[in-house]
């Protein structure tokens, strides 16, 4: 019985956990101020790109929050030029509604893509995008609120409530093929107060595949706490990382000696 | 040298493509016999489900070309479960290069496993310079059990083979083009078997 409980600790143990810097694009340009002394361009996605890879990010997302008709190009050219430059696997995510867009970016280069509110209105989408391009490159976004005890998921960022429980539409992502679930805990986001564990620990526990927390991230012991109490596979954030509050090798060390799996 | 990246409408390719850029070598997208034959060194990929991708190969007469090549073969996740005896991902038979049959992983981890994950007992030039216990990139719910051909070693819901090799092919689990530094040593390091 001993032997049994240690071989899962071991298991469990190997497969590294994910820091994920997000980066939010408009036009082709990176958005939010960027605090980077060494970037030639702080608007340039792909060079801030290649400083994240360089300083031991696992992935990297990109959510475009452009609206312009020029989007689906510029987003296209951008996803190519990112996969040129980058030896890590990225996710674009941002507006994504159909096969077609999400044929035009894995073709130029994206490993994944994410979808939200699109899956909301459309849930067939996920089964059609899985069918299509396999569950390893579908990501299904779920912001979500807490009020008065319940988890209602949100659309449009986060901004319109819809009365669909996130529990129950976590678990209707995962059987439509979803091969992630990208949790943003409205509660948290922005608050720099930490991750949303109780519910991340609950969405992992209900769900079977990987599930990345967002939203809330401060300081290291955030992290090591999503990572333990929240169960999360991976964390993402953005403004701790781009303001430089945090430095990724310097995190993933800590988290390194408190006996959290990571990639160094 | 001629890299040639065989084509047969699976997946991402254009990635592995950028990485040899990034090493400094050119890389052909090509489905075709001749162009395949000739080539110094050959990358089979595949993203997506085995028994539609075995059957675009069928369609390409692909499958009966690939177990004839002599020059160092590189098959790379799909690609490399493909090059197995058969797959349980829609109960398909697969290549018979590498003598084993690949299954799926059980509901006791989560599937996909996705992520950085380390390889250890390594075996051949393909990994030297590799240290063990290095991370690389994985993304997969079906997996090879270890066998005779296993040059590397990987652990989810049990050590299972992060890559196989016989005589002039090799297959490997993980994206050695989103592998970071690792992964780009063990490209070159498949550029440089004879």
């Amino acid at each position: 019985m001993m032997a049994k409980i240690l071989t899962l600790k071991i298991q469990i143990r190997v497969l590294a956990k994910r820091i994920i810097p997000c980066l939010d694009i408009k036009d082709g340009r990176t958005v939010k101020g960027i605090n980077f002394v060494d970037l030639r361009d702080a608007g340039d996605p792909v060079e801030l790109a290649e400083i994240y890879s360089k300083e031991g990010a696992d992935e990297l997302v990109f959510l475009d929050i452009s609206a312009t008709e020029q989007k689906r190009k510029t987003l296209a050219e951008l996803v190519y030029h990112v996969a040129e430059k980058v030896n890590i696997p990225f996710t674009v995510g941002g507006g994504i509604s159909s096969v077609e867009d999400v044929d035009i970016l894995l073709h130029n280069g994206a490993d994944k893509v994410s979808i939200n509110s699109s899956a909301v209105k459309n849930p067939q989408l996920i089964n059609d995008l899985v069918a299509k391009f396999g569950s390893q490159c579908i990501v299904v976004a779920i912001d979500a609120k807490e009020i008065d005890g319940e988890w209602n998921v949100h659309l449009v960022g986060g901004k319109v409530p819809t009365e669909i429980r996130l529990f129950e539409w976590a678990k209707e992502v995962e059987e439509r093929g979803a091969g992630e679930i990208l949790f943003t805990s409205m509660n948290h986001d922005g608050t720099k107060n930490g991750f949303a564990n109780e519910a991340l620990a609950k969405l992992s526990s209900e769900v079977n595949i990987p599930i990345i927390a967002s939203g809330g991230a401060g300081n290291i012991q955030h992290f090591a706490d999503t990572f333990i109490e929240g169960k999360a596979d991976a964390a993402l954030a953005a403004s701790v990382f781009h303001f430089k509050e945090i430095e990724i090798k310097e995190l993933k060390k800590e988290l390194r000696k408190k006996g959290i799996p990571v990639r160094l | 040298m001629k890299i040639v990246i065989i084509n047969y409408g699976a997946g991402n390719i254009q990635s592995i493509k950028f990485a040899f850029e990034r090493l400094g070598y050119e890389a052909v997208l090509s489905q075709d016999e001749a162009e395949i034959k000739t080539a110094d060194k050959i990358i089979f990929p595949g993203v997506g489900e085995a028994s539609s991708a075995m059957r675009m190969l069928r369609k390409s007469r692909l499958d009966t070309l690939i177990p004839q090549l002599t020059q160092p073969v590189l098959g790379i996740c799909l690609g490399m479960q493909l090059m197995c005896h058969s797959s349980e991902e829609g109960n398909t038979t697969g290549l018979g290069i590498f003598d084993v049959d690949v299954v799926k992983f059980s509901n006791k981890v989560k599937v996909p496993q996705i992520g950085w994950n380390e390889i250890t007992n390594l075996k051949t030039g393909l990994f030297k310079g590799v240290t063990e216990k290095d991370h690389i990139y994985l993304v997969h719910s079906f997996y090879a059990p270890l066998s005779k051909e296993t040059i590397a070693t990987s652990e989810y819901e049990l050590p299972y083979s992060a890559a196989l090799a016989k005589d002039n092919f090799y297959g490997v689990q993980f994206h050695p083009e989103k592998s970071s530094l690792v992964g780009e040593k063990i490209l070159m390091n498949f550029l440089s078997i004879k």
